[in-house]
């Protein structure tokens, strides 16, 4: 009797377990299905190489192109800014600061992540659009730029959480054995801490990245949202994910209009499962 | 004149540091603004009365309540099924490929962006198991969203256990399960504990994954059951900052002002657990 109730709390436990991987083909799976529905009546050339996203006009269009560079734009600007600034900080954190010091930008950090994306997206439209909109002149702050700086804020506790813990797993005998050479602590961080922490720094990055590109509500709030062919950063711009989030409401369910967010739904799914397994291996490796 | 080597670090030091405190700045400059236009907005008839003049006036009390009911709904659901998977992976997986496929579903759960997680709810949930825009459906897809979160805690928390608990117990004749059960579980439980709050802070937050599948405009009363839609704090701080013209800013500070409060202080009750933990701990 005990040894039928151990194997059957372990098949339900094993259950538990398999229920994310189940998770993760379902969403695909869902997607897929609505999604790839729109090609049935829309050709997929057009979806992914149309520069118009006109999904009310007569004929509809659904060229995903100014969505996609849209999130782009946005993407890469995030990126310049999040990555200097985060990676100082997990080294600061890491390797320079004192404890009480590294305490308190520990905590600081974890506060950052915390802060829901709708009030980061309030506040940045409240206050940092305006300051954009003042300086560079322009006839709204709510542009790329704007976009840009708000999400490098949202990526950066996740590029110092992850790079910090690449820092620590760096052995102590590494640092002891270039202090012993007579290198600089400075020196030692960049010629033997930072290679050794390359491989979990790349999956900070990656994931940094990752969380920019599906970042929906601050983005949506801040970028303005035009749907066009982005050519400056100091213009609005719509994002993948701005547009599902704008739409879906008016969309008919079983609409052209309705399969088409689906299909941007697909799009930014596979983009984000080819970033998170690319982190995944950097990170694996750096375990071995 | 040449920069000694000490000299090159001291400038490198200054600037990292520089950058690690810029990190802050818009943490506290959030803080700060929130507390400073939305503090005098808080007042006992704010949090406790409804909306009115199509939410130009009164209170945010059914957001407030809607949001409680989805983070009960969504821990009801997460909690138990993160808790088991965690489990499986620490106490009977083995090294194999099965393994290697949990571990990276569950990376890419925690990647999925947001709002896709609203699209698959609505798909799910809403219209395919027919649960309409509801409690229910809402809870299940922030459950889905946050479970990463509470694996990733619950797996550390267990596997910081040390295996010498476990032979004790296995050598005095307890089977797997009941080890498990009477020793591993009461000394991870702080550390489980620590995420499924950090889970639910933020799904307290979200605003992407409600859009479809719970999240009312407006809705002056209160859900009667988990079938029924309801307000929740992020939406109508989206609703009242870019769908309804002319809002009072108090309204709007006031709101996110809540909201932030919330958040910070389900951290706080995470934090606060964690050190007590961490204070009491004897191996």
């Amino acid at each position: 009797m005990k040894r039928i109730w151990e194997a059957a709390v372990e098949k339900f436990i094993l259950l538990n377990g398999l229920a994310c991987v189940v998770f993760v083909i379902l969403i695909f799976l869902f997607l897929a299905k609505e999604g790839l529905a729109l090609f049935k009546t829309f050709s997929p050339l057009n979806f992914f190489a149309g520069t118009q996203w006109y999904p009310i006009s007569e004929p509809p269009k659904y060229g995903i192109l100014p969505l996609f560079l849209g999130s782009l734009v946005v993407t890469l600007g995030a990126t310049v800014i999040s990555v200097p600034l985060g990676m100082a900080c997990a080294l600061f954190i890491g390797e320079i600061a004192p404890r009480w010091m590294r305490e308190i930008l520990k905590a600081g950090v974890e506060l950052l992540a915390a802060i829901p994306s709708i009030v980061i997206g309030f506040i940045g439209m409240m206050t940092l659009a305006p300051w954009v909109k003042q300086i560079f002149h322009l006839p709204t702050g709510l542009t790329a730029l704007s976009g840009s700086i708000t999400l490098a804020f949202m990526a950066v506790p996740t590029i110092v959480s992850i790079m910090e813990d690449a820092i620590t797993a760096v052995p102590k005998i590494y640092r002891e054995g270039s202090f012993a050479l007579g290198a600089t602590h400075w020196q030692t961080i960049r010629r033997v801490v930072i290679p050794a922490a390359s491989s979990g720094t790349v999956a900070a990055i990656m994931l940094g990245i990752g969380r920019v590109i599906g970042e929906t509500m601050a983005v949506m709030m801040i970028t303005g949202n035009a749907a066009v062919m982005p050519n400056t950063l100091l213009a609005p711009v719509r994002t993948m994910t701005a547009t599902i989030a704008a739409e879906m409401g008016e969309a008919v369910q079983g609409s052209e209009h309705y399969f088409a967010l689906f299909a941007i739904g697909l799009v930014l799914f596979v983009i984000t499962f080819l970033i998170n397994m690319t982190a995944d291996i950097f990170l694996h490796r750096e375990k071995k | 004149m040449k920069l000694t080597a000490e000299n090159r670090e001291k400038i490198a030091f200054f600037v990292l540091g520089i950058a690690a405190f810029l990190v802050l700045v818009p943490v506290f400059l959030i803080l700060f603004i929130l507390m400073a236009k939305g503090a005098h907005a808080i007042n006992w008839e704010f949090l406790t009365t409804k909306p009115r003049l199509g939410m130009k006036a009164g209170g945010i009390f059914p957001a407030i309540v809607g949001t409680v009911y989805l983070v009960l709904g969504t821990v009801t659901v997460a909690l138990p099924l993160g808790l088991f998977a965690a489990i499986y992976l620490v106490e009977y997986a083995k090294g194999n490929w099965l393994t290697r496929m949990v571990e990276v579903a569950i990376v890419n759960l925690a990647g999925v962006p947001s709002v896709v997680y609203g699209l698959f709810g609505m798909g799910l949930f809403v219209i395919f198991m027919k649960l309409g825009a509801s409690i229910l459906a809402g809870s299940l897809t922030l459950a889905i969203m946050i479970l990463p979160v509470i694996i990733t805690a619950s797996r550390e928390a267990l596997s910081t256990v040390p295996k010498s608990f476990r032979e004790v117990s296995l050598a005095l004749g307890v089977s797997k399960w009941q080890t498990i059960r009477h020793v591993v579980l009461p000394n991870a439980l702080a550390g489980i504990l620590t995420g499924t709050i950090l889970g639910v802070s933020r799904a307290a937050g979200e605003t992407a994954p409600i859009l479809f599948t719970v999240a009312a405009f407006y809705l002056p009363k209160l859900p009667k059951s988990i079938f029924d839609q309801c307000m929740a704090l992020p939406y109508h701080l989206y609703v009242l900052s870019t769908q309804v013209p002319n809002v009072n800013p108090k309204i709007q500070y006031g709101t996110a002002l809540v909201l932030v409060a919330l958040v910070f202080f389900t951290n706080l009750v995470a934090i606060v657990i964690r050190a007590r933990f961490r204070a009491r701990k004897q191996w």
